[in-house]
């Protein structure tokens, strides 16, 4: 749902904002750099607008398989959000992996995953199997 | 020794569950000077249903991050090793009765125990699919949101490629973008209301940037398929979501996923005889979170169903020094004075605590409550007695978003002959 900005008629996308329950049905004009957001009703609705038709982003989180743990699939995510244009890359990153535990919280299990800038983290300890 | 020759072991406060809600009691009763303290757990693992919610969203309001499921449980399980709280794994409580002794049976048996007091966390479990009529047989590839939750991210198996889901709750929601991700064709939500219950934040970034559709007054009217699941019909409903005939359209999958509604796991709490609310399912409780039962009390979703764990966690915080002033007390104090009851009327649907001993009080109390529909502009309004004392305007209400009003003691105190408090929206 990304805007194309080189277009030179201006392209209108509509979203839900959901920065609050509230919901406001946003309209996002794209006219080359120029983007302006309508429907919102307060400042947060105008920034999620804008960063969502400009570059939106979004935590990725999955499981990878784990060998000789007391759980056989350990909790993973993208350390901070990543552009939601690479969520498939990561997760083919994701689906390459295979651990030993112990398995550490926070441990760094990809450093700059699929190129996105941000770490690939594991998000529980997962002790040996004794 | 027991009746049946068992030891009885003694403790001061026995927690019953091992998620967010006994944990972070867990650890506000020893805050409050609670020193024998023993939680028990059935699963292998402390943390509860977080473990297998596994993606982001908890802890904004609590640690003002957003954390997964497994990093929000690692938190408190790591405070309630630091204060040295034992947790008893793999062991399920059986009986709790009116004195506060327990049963329970792990590997080694069964056992008993006496407890000081008591604090419910048993958490919730989905509404099973026999309650939820669907002509057909009943094949293979039909689960719980829940269930398939658990079996792909704890124990790794394999559910599905193409797939449809009944009911957009947040678990649907969720699982929706998680079957996604692992290489699924999930083609449809379906959901019998015309909104739906689930957080629009999981409506937009597990259904709309998928491009999986969400069908409102939907539902699922057959299922195909004698061994395995091939497929099921939909159908749109009216407004008496009575399927609208000529609406039905066959969508072929191998699996249908369930995501109908959470209910309390109450059947100790019923069995204790402790009183019961129809509508939330769980305990009726007063402003310490006790039941009926003295020195029985109940926090996090075995008490009302909760969409924010953070909530949970400040829910469980104040049973833990209940159950701390109870014990240091040795009474429960506050019931000396009458209660005063809480009513939840025009669109509010329930309010807990149910009643409150004014005397008990903090000098704060946060009443929460849903809603029955969808609301905007509407008044949230307090009436003690036939007076209102305070209206607060909400541009949305929504039955999927737990509400709250903030009483005080000292208004309270201020008008003692109050009986009632009813809670109501107003335009
Ligand atoms: C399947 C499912 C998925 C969910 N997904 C989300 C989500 O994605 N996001 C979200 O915010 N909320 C979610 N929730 C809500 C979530 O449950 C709450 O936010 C929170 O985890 C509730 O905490 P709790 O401690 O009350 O219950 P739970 O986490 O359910 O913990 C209760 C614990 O008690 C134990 N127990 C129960 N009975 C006994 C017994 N008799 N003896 C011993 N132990 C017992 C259970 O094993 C469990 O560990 C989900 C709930 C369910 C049921």
């Amino acid at each position: 749902m990304a805007a194309k900005k080189n277009n030179s008629t201006p392209e209108i996308v509509e979203l839900t904002c959901i920065q609050c329950p509230i919901g406001c049905q946003l309209k996002v004009t794209v006219d080359g750099s120029d983007v302006s957001v309508t429907g919102n009703t307060c400042p947060r609705g105008e920034i999620y607008g804008k960063q969502e038709v400009t570059s939106p982003v979004r935590t990725v989180t999955s499981t990878v398989p784990v060998d000789n743990g007391i759980i056989a699939r350990a909790p993973v995510r993208t350390a901070a959000p990543i552009p939601k244009q690479s969520i498939m890359d990561v997760m083919e990153a994701v689906h390459s992996l295979k651990l030993t535990a112990p398995v550490t919280l926070g441990e760094v299990l990809i450093s700059n995953v699929a190129g996105t800038g941000s770490d690939l983290i594991a998000t529980r300890d997962i002790p040996a199997a004794s | 020794m027991s009746a049946n020759n068992l030891p009885i072991e003694k403790h001061e406060l026995v927690i019953v569950g091992g998620g967010p809600a006994g944990l972070a009691a867990a650890a506000s009763a020893r805050e409050s000077g609670v020193r024998d303290i023993l939680i028990i757990e059935r699963d292998s693992q402390p943390g509860g249903i977080l473990n297998q919610c596994i993606h982001n969203g908890f802890g904004l309001h609590t640690f003002g991050e957003e954390l997964t499921g497994p990093e929000y449980a690692a938190r408190y399980i790591r405070r309630v090793q630091e204060e040295n709280i034992p947790c008893r794994l793999g062991t399920i409580v059986t009986d709790i009765s009116r004195d506060r002794r327990i049963t329970c049976i792990s590997r080694e048996g069964v056992s008993l125990i006496d407890a000081g007091a008591v604090i419910l966390a048993m958490g919730c479990r989905e509404r099973p699919r026999g309650a939820l009529s669907i002509p057909g047989y009943r094949p293979a590839g039909i689960y719980t949101a829940g269930t398939a939750q658990r079996l792909m991210n704890i124990e790794g198996k394999k559910i599905g490629k193409e797939v449809v889901i009944l009911g957009s709750g947040d678990i649907g929601l969720i699982m929706a973008r998680r079957m996604t991700l692992e290489g699924a064709h999930v083609s449809a939500v379906a959901e019998l209301m015309s909104y739906s219950g689930g957080l629009k934040r999981n409506i937009v970034q597990c259904l709309q940037d998928y491009g999986i559709p969400l069908l409102l007054s939907h539902t699922v009217t057959n299922i195909h398929g004698r061994d395995h699941i091939e497929g099921v019909t939909i159908q749109e409903v009216d407004e008496h979501r009575s399927p609208i005939p000529g609406t039905e359209k066959y969508y072929p999958c191998d699996t249908l996923l369930l995501s109908c509604g959470l209910l309390p796991e109450n059947e100790l709490s019923r069995a204790a005889g402790i009183t019961m609310n129809r509508v939330t399912g769980g305990p009726d409780v007063d402003e310490s979170l006790s039941t009926d039962i003295p020195g029985v009390f109940a926090c996090g979703n075995v008490l009302h169903v909760h969409d924010l764990v953070d909530y949970v966690s400040e829910e469980a915080a104040r049973a833990g020094r209940s159950a701390a002033r109870f014990l240091s007390s040795g009474q429960d104090l506050e019931k000396d004075t009458a209660a005063v009851v809480l009513k939840a009327e025009g669109g509010v649907r329930y309010t807990v605590p149910q009643y409150i001993h004014p005397s008990g009080m903090d000098d704060k109390l946060t009443v929460r409550f849903r809603v029955d529909n969808n609301y905007r502009d509407r008044y949230v309004s307090v009436y003690f007695g036939s007076e209102r004392i305070s209206r607060q305007k909400k541009r949305v209400l929504a039955p999927g978003e737990m509400e709250q009003v903030v009483l005080t003691k000292e208004k309270l105190l201020s008008y003692p002959d109050t009986k009632e408090i009813t809670i109501k929206l107003e335009d």
